[in-house]
């Protein structure tokens, strides 16, 4: 159910996303999804990619900071007032979200979303028992 | 008014020697008795007060140099009880630990004495109006040109350092003819003066005396010509003393030294031979009349020459050249002194290795600024922009309490600060000084 995030270190100059998409073609990583939380100087980069070990090892060796980080990935109806119950199976737990962004899926009608949150454990149960899909690890690698 | 004291200003040169030799006599006996560090270094060398007995013995001396004052710190080479002590200043060191000096009641009054010569060396009165725009406390820059100034007899305006829309009004109404702060905050105040409407014609400032950080003969046409005044050129240092250990007179050609106070050395700093006259090097300073914290022979790390012939202006004292440069890395940000190693060894305390860094400064609108860039590693690295941006300003703030000085931090990635083989490029130094 947990789904490992890859997170990338990038200055705020042209050229640096480029780079780390480049490194990842070469070594035949597909990325599913990513983020960006950006500043005035520097941003970070979060990607869902199929093979996250080997992305890690790849950035690293060409001189990123790269760190995992353990997400979420569910799957919800792309329809009105979906993710609001999704996200109220979570935060009425009183488990806060740190950051999420959504992407829509290849097939099927559904929108996926990725949630960082405090308590992974029991974000997933609680979203178990609302009836929310959480997608395990190899279903997301594999988008 | 020509000169503040003649007799010491301008004795013959030979006269001076003689002086010089009697008074470091007196020096080398009072250290040896009652400064056991001296003391300690002396018999290591096999030296006695009565082998001093001219200053042509100078050279049997050993240095002094900034470590001695940290294995010291605070009071170790205070040469008379605390009792007999007046005043304390302090100044940043390179590790975090200051250098502590204390000044007695004598030491005040030369100080004074010293500043005294060196304001009415720049035309400064009794009917003068002096604005001192050096910071106050520990800092020796504001009290020691104040208490000169008072001994002229000049009407003293204390305003330190900052708000400068405030100095601005006071150079307006109050009309003051000196002007003493660091010659980057003089040019500061001469765009501000501008900005706000006001000319030269606004202010009645006739020459200023501006120290404390390195400046260029650019920079002293610039404010010249801005302020409408003549600017004149003051060196110190805590650990000699402070302000005025020399100053230019009105021709602007050299800083004489007030030599009845100082010996000045110049040396190669690499095998510690002195040089002859008009050869550049290390300036090394002995202090011959301090009592509280009286030194040796001490190596300021600054790079000068001396030129002894006798000035136009009728002093016979000897001239130091503006600085050029320093035998060490260390910077002068707006006044403050900097080593990098003060900013590694805050980077040390907050990571868990040392990062790579670089220190960049530059001035813009005639300020300093200084920029902090640290490489990401992956002990600091965090998934949260929030971690990221504490860490910043935890480095900043850090920074700042280390050394008094506010400078920009920034975070970059790996491998982007150039390597260099050898020793460590630390500094990136814009300011075209």
């Amino acid at each position: 159910m947990v789904v490992k995030q890859i997170s990338v270190f990038l200055e705020n100059k042209s050229g640096r996303l480029a780079e780390v998409t480049r490194i990842l073609g070469e070594k035949n990583i597909d990325i599913s999804a990513l983020s960006i939380a950006d500043t005035t100087n520097f941003g970070i980069l979060r990607l869902i990619v199929n093979k996250p070990e080997e992305a890690e090892i790849a950035l690293k060796e060409n001189g990123f900071t790269v760190t995992g980080t353990s997400v979420l990935a569910i799957a919800i109806d792309d329809t009105p007032g979906s993710l609001a119950k999704a996200l109220d199976a979570i935060t009425l737990k009183g488990i806060s979200i740190d950051y999420m962004y959504a992407f829509i899926g290849k097939t099927q009608a559904k929108a996926l979303v990725i949630l960082k949150v405090d308590d992974i454990q029991n974000a997933i149960a609680s979203l178990n028992s609302n009836d929310i899909r959480v997608l395990k690890a190899d279903e997301v690698y594999s988008l | 008014m020509n000169f503040w004291n003649e007799h010491f200003e301008c004795m013959p040169r030979e006269e001076l020697a003689a002086l010089q030799s009697e008074r470091l006599q007196k020096l080398v006996e009072r250290v040896y008795n009652n400064v056991p560090h001296y003391r300690a270094k002396m018999e290591a060398m096999g030296i006695l007060p009565s082998d001093i007995k001219s200053i042509d013995d100078l050279r049997k001396l050993p240095f002094t140099v900034k470590q001695d004052l940290r294995d010291t710190y605070p009071f170790g080479m205070f040469a008379v009880p605390i009792s007999d002590i007046n005043r304390i200043h302090a100044s940043s060191g390179t590790t975090g630990k200051q250098t502590v000096v204390g000044y007695t009641s004598n030491d005040l009054d030369m100080w004074a004495e010293c500043m005294a010569r060196s304001l009415v060396g720049a035309g400064a009165s009794k009917e003068s109006i002096v604005h001192i725009a050096y910071g106050y406390g520990l800092f020796t820059g504001g009290l020691g040109v104040h208490y000169g100034a008072e001994k002229v007899g000049c009407a003293v305006i204390p305003v330190s350092s900052g708000n400068t829309a405030r100095q601005i009004t006071i150079l307006k109404d109050f009309g003051p003819d000196i002007l003493c702060c660091t010659p980057s905050y003089a040019l500061y105040l001469a765009e501000e003066l501008y900005a706000s409407g006001g000319t030269k014609d606004d202010i009645k400032l006739k020459a200023g005396i501006f120290g404390a950080e390195p400046w260029s003969e650019e920079m002293r046409h610039d404010i010249e010509e801005k302020l409408g005044i003549k600017a004149i050129d003051i060196y110190g240092l805590s650990e000699i003393m402070g302000p005025s250990v020399s100053c230019e007179c009105l021709e602007r050609a050299g800083m004489h030294i007030q030599e009845d106070n100082f010996i000045i050395e110049i040396i190669d700093p690499i095998t510690g031979e002195p040089l002859p006259a008009g050869e550049k090097g290390e300036v090394v300073f002995t202090t011959l009349t301090k009592e509280g914290f009286p030194l040796i022979r001490y190596r300021t790390r600054d790079i000068s020459r001396i030129n002894i012939e006798p000035c136009k202006c009728g002093r016979t004292t000897a001239r130091m050249e503006k600085l050029s440069g320093r035998t060490d890395d260390m910077l002068i940000i707006r006044g403050v002194n900097v080593f990098p190693s003060q900013i590694e060894s805050v980077l040390l305390e907050i990571g868990e290795t040392a990062p790579h860094y670089m220190i960049y400064v530059d001035r813009v609108d005639n300020l300093d600024i200084m920029e902090v860039q640290v490489e990401m590693t992956p002990t600091m690295f965090s998934d949260a922009v929030k971690n990221i941006e504490e860490l910043e300003k935890k480095i900043k703030a850090r920074i700042n309490n280390v050394l008094g000085l506010s400078a920009k931090v920034r975070l970059v990635e790996p491998k982007t600060i150039a390597r260099s083989e050898g020793k460590a490029k630390r500094v990136v130094d814009n300011r075209k000084i």
